[in-house]
């Protein structure tokens, strides 16, 4: 069932009893400790400069994940190999390299790249997958190399990639008295970014729709702060519903379908589902407490959300259509801001303690807590299509302080800044695009 | 003279004037909200009736503690100084805006303004102003007035200012 690599791979990496899911093929968590990089290498792919282009954002994605030791070009011994031909497979052995990529990209007669790549098991030498063939836009060569990272991390690992996505963001400049935050998308490497809005309005916590280029997002437009839906393509907005008070954290249900938020009334903030199609809403908390940031299981049976109800923001969950919610979190401080994972097995939160703000994953039903991220400011987990990275953001302190996003792969080990133009918040990644 | 003069031009001089203008701005954030009750009247020349005495005579802010959206003592005199002010000029439409300082999450902030929005126009409703003329806003953690990385920033920033707007009639 597995390749030999995959075999390899899979020892290489704890083996987690907890993260048992019926489905998947392979089961392993990449979790704190035990996780050694697979040492691979990729061969710069043969053609013109795209080519080179191509083959180091394929490189960039494969080493920023943290589970691969990318092998230094200039210790190659075999230099060049044709994408039909096979690798001397001894030459890389010497070298340790567990798993070898190569290929080429040549330009049709419309203009569009080919790119022809091979994946290799250097110790069981054979192909990881037979030759695969790719045929794209010019323009979009950048994303022929997220598709192409992709194939080769289920290739090596088991299990989707997440390179293929985008990430939405709120974009800061300005004083920390006066900030002007804009929403903006880029590919989930930092490339591509470009602004969604002007700046003129305030706005906060941005969302991407599961299924289709869709945000909604928080808007003080108006002077009126409110849910809106934003179509990406086209730039075409509405306001969610017609609630009487300020709407705020707005998240889609898992089939697009729904948007679910919080909505003030008085002292209280309440938890509100609204259909896009009926454009029925349905309340789904009540009572005199601040029940917010509520998130979809992927399923889209439960909710899970934070409220203050019993004197404190813990984290709860209860049914998709509501009912007694139960308190899943239980440790010292405050938790807030939790998302379920894509893959459904954990729930991303900030949690506040000793003065600092933490990001963790706990179980949905609120064991194995670990924190991943300590500072005095991380807030706000995002993850990855595939369940196994976060993004979140990292404020520094101080007048001239401010949000930058962060990257961290379940280990707790793999931590990086997303390299924005200028401060950054509340990013929200999208799921892997078609 | 022609010393003075070209010290009057220095940019050491510029900066300096700078600082204590910073700093003039800095002490006037952090005015006691219950100025009112300080005999300041008019101190400033404001004419009675106007924003500006609303707001620096009476004072146009409250201060909460962490995470708290009860009114102090200080705040309630602020606040009785402020409905008495308000019923004397009944024309100015009020906004109250919530504040919450940075040590929060985002979601959570904007509901812990509103919920010091609320608690202040309520005491102003119970001291006899209308309720329709209060309109409430809470802003979160996004407008913060004092923004060094201390507790004596934070507290400047835990509050609920009554804004007038342009008097109607």
């Amino acid at each position: 069932m597995f390749s030999t690599l995959q075999k390899l791979f899979v020892t290489l990496i704890a083996i987690f009893a907890f993260a048992t899911t019926a489905n998947a093929r392979i089961e392993f968590d990449i979790t704190r400790g035990n996780v050694e990089p697979l040492p691979i290498a990729i061969m710069d792919f043969q053609g013109d400069k795209v080519a080179q282009d191509i083959s180091a954002v394929i490189s960039n994605n494969l080493r920023n994940s943290g589970l691969f030791k990318l092998t230094d070009k200039a210790a190659f011994i075999q230099k060049t190999l044709d994408v039909g031909g096979r690798p001397k497979f001894e030459d890389w052995r010497v070298l340790n390299v567990q798993a070898l990529a190569n290929g080429s990209v040549s330009k049709l007669a419309d203009g569009r790249l080919r790119v022809d790549y091979r994946l290799w098991d250097i110790f069981a030498s054979e192909e990881v997958f037979g030759g695969k063939r790719l045929e794209i836009e010019a323009k979009f060569w950048r994303r022929a190399a997220h598709i192409i990272s992709d194939v080769i991390y289920e290739g090596l690992t088991g299990e989707k990639g997440y390179f293929d996505s985008r990430v939405v963001f709120v974009d800061e400049s300005g004083p920390k008295n006066k900030r002007v935050k804009r929403l903006a998308i880029m590919d989930q490497d930092g490339a591509n970014i470009r602004t969604l809005t002007r700046g003129s309005d305030l706005v906060l916590t941005p969302r991407f729709s599961p299924k289709r280029q869709e945000i909604t997002y928080m808007s003080f437009e108006g002077g009126q702060p409110r849910v809106y839906l934003l179509q990406i393509e086209t730039g075409q907005r509405e306001v969610v519903g017609n609630f009487p008070g300020m709407t705020f954290s707005p998240r889609f249900s898992p089939d697009g379908q729904k948007i679910v938020m919080s909505l003030q009334q008085d002292g209280n903030a309440n938890i509100y589902s609204l259909d896009l199609r009926s454009r029925n809403t349905t309340r789904l908390t009540s009572g005199a407490a601040i029940d917010t940031a509520p998130s979809y299981a992927p399923d889209g049976s439960r909710l899970v959300f934070e409220s203050d109800r019993g004197g404190r923001q813990q984290l709860y969950v209860m049914g998709a259509n509501g009912g007694e919610p139960k308190r899943i979190s239980f440790g010292n401080g405050r938790y807030s801001t939790p998302v379920w994972s894509p893959r459904g097995d954990l729930i991303a939160f900030t949690k506040q303690a000793g003065g600092q703000f933490l990001i963790g994953v706990m179980k949905p039903d609120g064991s194995g807590e670990r924190i991943l991220a300590e500072g005095f400011h991380n807030e706000g987990p995002t993850w990855a299509p595939n369940g196994r990275v976060l993004m979140f953001f990292r404020e520094s302190p101080g007048a001239q302080g401010g949000p930058k996003l962060y990257s961290i792969d379940l280990t707790g080990r793999n931590e990086r800044q997303v390299k924005t133009p200028s401060f950054a918040s509340d990013p929200a990644w999208s799921p892997l695009l078609d | 003279m022609l010393a003075a003069t070209s010290i009057l031009k220095s940019p050491a001089f510029l900066a300096l004037a700078l600082g204590l203008a910073v700093a003039g701005c800095a002490k006037k954030d952090k005015l006691p909200d219950n100025s009112g009750q300080l005999g300041l009247n008019n101190s400033g020349g404001a004419a009675a009736g106007s924003q500006e005495e609303f707001t620096t005579t009476i004072g146009d802010r409250v201060f909460f503690e962490t995470d708290s959206s009860v009114l102090t003592a200080t705040a309630r005199q602020t606040l009785t100084g402020q409905a008495q002010w308000l019923l004397r000029y009944p024309n100015y439409p009020i906004t109250i805006e919530g504040h919450a300082d940075e040590r929060g999450t985002r979601e959570y902030n904007l509901a812990l303004g509103a919920r010091r929005a609320a608690a202040t126009r309520d005491f102003l409703a119970s001291q006899g102003v209308p309720r329709n003329r209060i309109r409430t806003i809470s802003f979160g953690k996004e407008r913060p007035i004092a923004v060094c990385n201390d507790i004596s920033c934070w507290s400047q920033n835990r509050r609920a200012r009554t804004a007038l707007t342009a008097p109607q009639g």
